[in-house]
């Protein structure tokens, strides 16, 4: 098969390596751009988010490339993401394009679902079982590396002296984890990449605000998305801190389930039916990140996302109580990104006269 | 000479530029369209603005605002640049500062601001769709051929205005249309618009958040009567209109410059001489990875002076 699948991040380098490992070719999915958004609202419906109209035109970019096969998720819960690739591939083959998706949903929802998608996969690609599950195990391990790189580079980013060195070297360091190969090799290709994000020139006179970000996995997770919202956030002097990384939503949501933690956290506040997608997430988290002393959250949401307009209208009463000021963006087709910045550094400004102000009240000294 | 401090506020449908004293008090003012092409409107306030008053004062300090501020800064040469929601915030404060509430309605962008004790504790800004700004409202008096300077009186004479539904500034056009079509006064219609927006405003910007008085209402809107008596009808309280209402970004970007320059003591400021000099953009596309970045080259006289829009920033060259 020649496979493809959704581009979140930089995720697809593990994906790439699954793919290819396991016996079948791979069609890396390109960064989503103009042309796979003007692709995507194209054929979408008017109505879907814009989680949907992006996939929907990487799948017909994948598709011109020479993909058959796309591998992707569904979801749980009263979210319609749950039913996105249904719908991709019934307007797929309504535009006479031959390609089969295979959507894995969460294995503990229907396990006999999950492992005839998995047997499809595997069989197909001819891979004795040991290998197939060492391969995933590579790739697990390369995930895991991406995440704690990207996750360094948040915190590397506040202090850079030169505008995008951080960046650059976050690029060379996923360069070298796409050439390891084996569990040893990425650990030293995540130790290297560490080691250099570290030498990046820094300004430790700074003092970094911290600030979450909170909301739906796809326009949390995938850049291009996201106006490279946690870059620019970066470059203004802002440690971020992500709450979903894909590797903590898979582990969380295949094998075992300890959200529980952040569902203890959102009760208080929303205490009936689950309301699917990352709603429940966004409102649990708020109130973690206000736990954990930081300055601000900023909550993404594609636009008429119901789960994280339902998070929305809560989040104030949280904000109030817990003191954590909370800013919505909502995302959509629109690819400008000067009004993000105008309320992002409004944001910030408002989170660092309140930091001021704080430090003066309790008579710290203010640096 | 006196030393005074420049402002100058650029939005997608004015530009603003003031000259205030050490107290914030306007010595000169401009309000000028920008009608797509920034650069040359910022020049060209600029000089009027210094045919005024260039041989009174002296410019001690400049700031910038405004969705184009980051231009317009390299146009005049600018100690601070600030976002709009400070920069109202700062000018509000100074006119009254007991403000708890700015409500700021601008060309495509409205926003509510929330302060306590002088300082700024929230905000929200429209996000994806720009209903009910000012944008919108001058379309439907060009639409009804109304100037719309009088668009907010002519509403104040509404007996019984209509309810258009304001959700979405298309389908408020629509809704409007056909409110027309059935006969219904061009008043009463003009008032049910402003009612819609208001609605529109409060139910969206407005969501969840303590609107407490004193309310100032800001920005080019802000003219409209109409909406400012459907603000009162929906809060139920008075809602403030300061003086120079139009021009509060520009002011509180001057105010920043003040600030800022008392630490450091020089400005950047170029001098009026720049409506002399000629700006120019280009652009181009990076083709040095897959991200096929933008990037902005902006000169002066011919001289390259800044680059921006690459994400990695190989490309940017700081202002001298």
């Amino acid at each position: 098969m020649r496979i493809s699948f959704p581009r979140m991040g930089y995720s697809y380098i593990a994906f790439k390596y699954l793919v290819e490992n396991i016996g079948h070719d791979c069609v890396v999915p390109p960064e989503p751009s103009k042309k796979t958004l003007d692709l995507g609202v194209r054929y979408s419906p008017e109505f879907a988010c814009i989680p949907f109209k992006i996939l929907m035109g990487t799948y017909l970019e994948v598709a011109e490339m020479g993909a058959d096969t796309i591998i992707t998720s569904g979801g749980v819960g009263p979210c319609r993401a749950g039913y996105y690739w249904i719908m991709h591939q019934q307007i797929l083959k309504e535009l006479g394009i031959e390609m089969n998706i295979i959507g894995f949903e969460p294995p503990l929802h229907d396990l006999r679902d999950f492992w005839k998608k998995l047997k499809l996969v595997w069989k197909s690609g001819g891979v004795s079982y040991k290998e197939f599950v060492r391969v995933l195990q590579v790739a697990w391990e390369k995930l895991k590396a991406i995440d704690d790189l990207e996750q360094l580079s948040f915190h590397v980013r506040p202090y850079e002296v030169v505008r995008g060195e951080t960046t650059r070297t976050l690029w060379k360091a996923l360069e070298m984890l796409d050439q390891a190969c084996t569990v040893a090799d990425i650990a030293a290709a995540r130790d290297e990449g560490a080691r250099l994000l570290n030498l990046v020139t820094r300004d430790e006179t700074r003092d970094p605000l911290r600030v979450g970000i909170i909301g739906e996995i796809y326009v949390v997770l995938e850049p291009s998305a996201n106006h490279y919202l946690q870059i620019m956030l970066g470059e203004m002097g802002v440690s971020v801190d992500r709450s979903i990384y894909l590797t903590g939503y898979c582990g969380r949501n295949t094998i075992v389930t300890p959200e529980d933690d952040v569902f203890a956290m959102a009760r208080p506040y929303l205490n009936e039916a689950p309301i699917g997608g990352h709603g429940v997430n966004s409102v649990g988290e708020t109130v973690l990140y206000a736990k954990h002393g930081f300055d601000g959250v900023v909550q993404l949401a594609p636009f008429a996302c119901i789960p994280e307009i339902v998070a929305k209208s809560i989040i104030p009463r949280i904000s109030r109580e817990l003191d954590i000021p909370v800013l919505t963006l909502f995302i959509d087709e629109q690819t400008g990104k000067a009004g993000v910045q105008t309320r992002i550094e409004a944001f910030i400004d408002l989170l660092e006269k309140r930091r001021e102000r704080k430090r003066k009240g309790r008579g710290r000294l203010v640096v | 000479m006196t030393g005074a401090y420049l402002g100058v506020d650029v939005g997608s449908v004015s530009t603003n530029v003031v000259v205030v004293d050490g107290d914030g008090k306007i010595l000169a003012r401009r309000y000028l369209r920008t009608d797509g092409r920034p650069i040359e409107t910022v020049q060209k306030g600029i000089k009027q603005i210094g045919e005024e008053i260039g041989d009174k004062v002296r410019i001690a300090g400049a700031g910038t605002t405004g969705s184009a501020r980051h231009l317009s800064s390299m146009i005049i040469g600018a100690d601070i640049v600030k976002n709009e929601i400070t920069a109202h915030a700062v000018a509000a404060l100074n006119v009254n500062p007991q403000v708890q509430t700015i409500i700021e309605i601008g060309g495509q962008d409205s926003k509510i601001i929330i302060l306590r004790d002088g300082v700024v504790i929230d905000f929200a800004m429209n996000t994806v769709c720009a209903a009910g700004t000012g944008s919108f409202l001058d379309q439907q008096a060009a639409r009804l051929r109304i100037p719309i300077e009088e668009f907010g009186s002519i509403a104040l004479q509404a007996k019984n205005p209509v309810r258009i539904a304001g959700r979405c500034a298309v389908f408020a056009e629509s809704d409007m249309i056909h409110k027309q079509q059935l006969g219904y006064n061009i008043e009463d219609i003009i008032a049910g618009l402003c009612e819609a927006l208001v609605r529109n405003y409060l139910n969206n910007v407005g969501k969840g958040k303590e609107i407490l008085a004193p309310i100032l209402f800001q920005g080019g809107v802000a003219a409209n009567l109409g909406l400012v008596k459907a603000f009162e009808k929906y809060l139920g309280q008075e809602v403030i209109v300061p003086e120079n209402y139009d021009v509060m970004g520009a002011v509180g970007a001057a105010l920043l410059a003040r600030d800022a320059v008392s630490r450091k003591r020089t400005t950047l400021f170029k001098g009026f001489k720049i409506k002399d000099l000629t700006f120019k953009t280009s652009s181009f596309e990076c083709k040095g990875c897959s991200n096929l970045c933008e990037v902005v080259q902006f000169y002066q006289d011919g001289e390259l002076l800044a680059r921006w829009g690459d994400r990695c920033g190989k490309w940017e060259v700081q202002a001298s």
